[in-house]
């Protein structure tokens, strides 16, 4: 009997100290490991636009085919209204795309998993819908819906839907058949299970589909934009590149990657809030965050 | 996958043992899939009688269907022939009045270990507060005190069972199910959880139906032991454990009847093994 407290007080001090070895929530050290985190991309960053100035100030390559990155600011910082008007644009068909094909996504995934039947006439047609370039029928949701900013959101969704679906179809189905064995025997009805359960369990798989789909939605508003479009930054790139004037055109390269950048972070800051518990996010691996 | 067959009605006897107070009546039941190559017989002619506040132990080599036998009793599989009665009352669906226990823990990643335990509460729609007054008593049953707030990553995996037996025990079923309960974990912390387990048995009184691999685990915790054998799986002998209520690990397992109850269970699996 002693023998057996004995271990039992080791088993217990052991988790404990586990406890204790891996703050979970505080703000202070979090803030911490994520200035750890992102120093090292920060610098890297840095690296690659001190190439970039070194290239054009010695003259390795004409200025017209690569501006200096003094030179590409200037433009910015000259036509900060133009440009905040375009990217205010881009950002817009781009973030209500995103909305849309998660709303439709989730709620088509559900459906499919819920329903062989509609699964497995649905999903050869996703497919289908998957495997067209966007920017082969862009043209069309011109000619459909006009000029104005819905064939811009209509070809970000379509580009953001498929990797949605596809996570949150994966996502509900790895659920532990038992626990849903449990749940029945719980007298639990499907709706109880599926928002205590199978929901918050596919919410892993579902933010790596929203990763994608983040930077998927930005390339679907600019494909919109390029097929014909008077505003937003595809129409800057466009122009600048009719005109040859590639420090425009640069400048509104390197809003587009930001705008991508800042979505995707966006989704990961989200996701940080919402599953603290997840596997990849309590380990040290940094795999992820820019 | 596979589907069950309908089960054949004029097979079933005029049963005369109806609702005499008996807490599990599996009356000559039998399961059989259809997978797509052939038919397979998962259990046939069971028939078992567990009396209310009965610690019964299943043992059996790896298919001779004793987790059948618990997904039978629990609803979540129905026969396809023969009865199965709990307290008295035919077996037809996924039962609420049940506790079950799985090998893995299947706790919720994103819940403390006290709210994993209230999951029963909430899918039940119980009184919050009493609920909470019942988790924190099962949890200081259980050696879990302290650990209220940690998540299932951070505890051990002996902690993970016991909330796992927390949670099956708060809505005080009379009947609780454990499907190889601790076959995941360590010796050691195998011996303390049976130790756990027959003195939460004693103080809850509820009936128990454990499915275990180990047969000094089985006679240890039972007063009887269902021996099966597979292919098909079928009760090969009934044991009766006649060691006294109050057991202790090491004096019990040197005790002539616990040498007689496991030496008679290794006969029979032996026996069972050596036939194929």
């Amino acid at each position: 009997m002693a023998a057996q407290s004995a271990t039992d007080e080791l088993e217990r001090t052991g988790s404990a100290g586990a406890v204790t070895a891996r703050p979970r929530r505080g703000a202070g050290a979090s803030l911490a490991r994520f200035a750890q985190q992102t120093w090292r991309p920060v610098a890297v960053l840095a690296a690659l636009v001190v190439i970039w100035w070194a290239v054009t100030a010695a003259n390795l390559i004409k200025p017209y085919l690569v501006p200096s990155p003094g030179k590409t600011f200037d433009v910015i910082l000259a036509q900060t209204g133009y440009f905040a008007h375009n990217t205010w644009i881009t950002s817009y068909e781009t973030i209500l795309g995103f909305v849309i094909a998660i709303a439709v996504g989730v709620l088509s995934a559900v459906v499919m998993v819920y329903s062989p039947t509609v699964e497995k006439s649905l999903y050869p047609l996703l497919l289908f819908a998957q495997v067209i370039p966007k920017i082969a029928i862009a043209p069309l949701f011109v000619v459909w819906l006009g000029f104005g900013l819905s064939p811009k959101i209509v070809v970000a969704v379509l580009m953001a839907f498929f990797p949605i679906v596809i996570s949150t179809v994966t996502g509900l189905k790895s659920i532990d058949p038992e626990m849903l064995q449990l749940s029945a025997t719980m007298g639990a009805g499907a709706g109880k299970t599926f928002w205590k359960i199978r929901f918050p369990a596919s919410l892993p798989h579902l933010f790596a589909g929203l990763k994608v789909a983040a930077t998927m939605a930005v390339t679907g508003a600019v494909v919109g934009e390029f097929v014909g479009a008077n505003e937003g930054l595809g129409y800057v790139i466009l122009q600048a590149n009719g005109n040859l004037d590639t420090p425009m055109l640069f400048a509104g390269l390197l809003i587009m990657s930001l705008l991508g950048v800042v979505l995707f972070v966006v989704v990961e800051l989200l996701e940080y809030f919402v599953l603290p518990w997840h596997a990849s996010r309590r380990t040290d691996a940094a795999t992820t965050s820019l | 996958m596979t589907s069950m067959m309908a089960g054949n009605t004029s097979t079933q006897r005029s049963s005369t043992a109806t609702a005499t107070g008996a807490a599990v009546e599996i009356d000559d039941v039998a399961v059989r899939f259809r997978t797509k190559k052939k038919d397979v017989t998962a259990l046939t002619d069971v028939s078992l009688r567990i009396e209310p506040g009965e610690f019964v132990s299943i043992v059996g080599a790896s298919g001779c269907g004793k987790s059948t036998l618990l997904k039978l009793v629990s609803g979540l599989l129905r026969p396809s022939s023969g009865q199965v009665r709990l307290h008295g009352e035919d077996v037809r669906g996924p039962r609420r009045d049940i506790g079950y226990v799985f090998q893995r823990a299947a706790l919720l990643e994103w819940r403390s270990a006290r709210r994993n335990i209230l999951l029963q509460a909430e899918m039940r729609g119980m009184p919050r507060a009493q609920a909470r007054e019942r988790a924190d008593e099962l949890m200081a049953m259980t050696g879990l005190t302290g650990f209220e707030d940690a998540y299932p990553n951070e505890l051990s995996g002996g902690m993970q069972q016991r909330v796992a037996l927390c949670r099956a025990l708060l809505h005080r079923p009379p009947v609780l199910l454990m499907d190889e309960p601790f076959g995941a974990l360590d010796a050691l912390t195998r011996e303390q959880m049976n130790v756990e387990l027959r003195r939460i048995w004693q103080e809850t009184g509820t009936t128990v139906m454990l499915v275990t691999h180990s047969i000094a685990e089985a006679v240890y915790l039972a007063n009887r032991v269902v021996v099966m054998t597979p292919r098909p799986g079928t009760i090969a002998e009934l044991i009766d454990v006649d060691l006294p209520v109050e057991r202790d690990y090491g004096k019990t397992m040197s005790e002539p009847e616990f040498a007689r109850g496991t030496g008679r269970i290794r006969d029979l699996l032996g026996a069972a093994s050596a036939s194929d």
